[in-house]
């Protein structure tokens, strides 16, 4: 009995992971970044705040390449970062999770501080115009 | 059958790495592989002694240099497991200056004949970047006969 409880509770769980993982999309993303934002992204603002220093040693574009169609490189460490734009890599903004990690680590090495909502919107709005 | 060939596999594996690397060969953790391994390579447990492993996952906000901040949870599992597999023996003895694994004793001796201008070719571009030159670096293989220097 407590077997078939155990056994039902964890089919119970495993659905409700698998509902609470339903995949983002980059434009999913965007849509709550904007939200968020309370303000329409801008591509280029995103261009320029991804290409350019921002008072720091690293832009984003260090790691990831001003055009980051193709797989980059780490500024310290030399090893290939997979390629950022989503329309070459599907992978990416794909997970919420994953993407908030990444914004409040990396904003914080080129900015100082972590990108507010309207930061991230441009920069990912920018990001989608990168196409074949 | 399955077993013999797993025993002469091992056999193998034991008698042609070094003492040193042995520890070295432990299957990545999938969370260490997964948060640890975007920016540099999963560097291998063993090539740090447990201080050091302990020190590095108390401060990732600064990461030499690099935020590379993670949930509390990641990180006592993490840390855990870089500790249950750190670095034993001679080499773990030491702790090497700000917990670099490049700054180690062992780790200069054995790079010794590289010059600094073969260091800075643009496709090897720091010591932290072991696959270049170790191919199998990720698994644990740093034997001296697969190294590969590129231009």
């Amino acid at each position: 009995m407590d077997m078939k409880v155990g056994v039902l509770g964890m089919g119970i769980a495993l659905a409700a992971a698998a509902a609470v993982a339903v995949a983002e999309t980059p434009a999913s993303l965007l849509a709550g970044y904007r939200t968020e934002a309370g303000q329409p992204p801008d591509p280029a603002r995103g261009q320029r705040l991804f290409t350019q220093t921002q008072g720091r040693e690293w832009s984003c574009a260090s790691c990831h390449q001003a055009l980051p169609v193709s797989p980059g490189r780490h500024a310290a460490t030399g090893k290939t970062i997979e390629t950022l734009a989503p329309a070459f890599n599907p992978q990416r903004f794909s997970d919420a999770g994953k993407v908030e990690k990444w914004f409040r680590r990396n904003c914080k090495d080129v900015l100082a501080r972590e990108c507010s909502a309207g930061e991230k919107a441009d920069v990912l709005a920018w990001l989608i115009t990168l196409r074949n | 059958m399955k077993v013999i060939t797993g025993l002469l596999i091992s056999l193998l594996a034991s008698t042609t790495a070094h003492a040193d690397s042995e520890r070295s060969r432990v299957p990545l953790l999938p969370r260490y592989q997964q948060e640890c391994a975007a920016c540099h390579i999963a560097y291998p447990p063993g090539l740090l002694p447990a201080a050091s492993w302990q020190r590095l996952m108390g401060d990732l906000p600064r990461h030499f240099g690099s935020d590379a901040s993670l949930d509390a949870a990641s990180v006592s599992e993490l840390n855990r497991w870089l500790v249950l597999n750190a670095g034993v023996g001679k080499r773990a003895r030491e702790l090497p200056p700000e917990d670099r694994i490049t700054r180690s004793t062992w780790f200069i001796r054995e790079h010794d004949e590289i010059s600094s201008a073969t260091w800075k070719r643009a496709s090897i571009k720091s010591a932290s970047n072991c696959i270049a030159c170790h191919g199998g670096a990720e698994q644990g293989n740093f034997n001296e006969h697969a190294v590969r220097i590129p231009r």
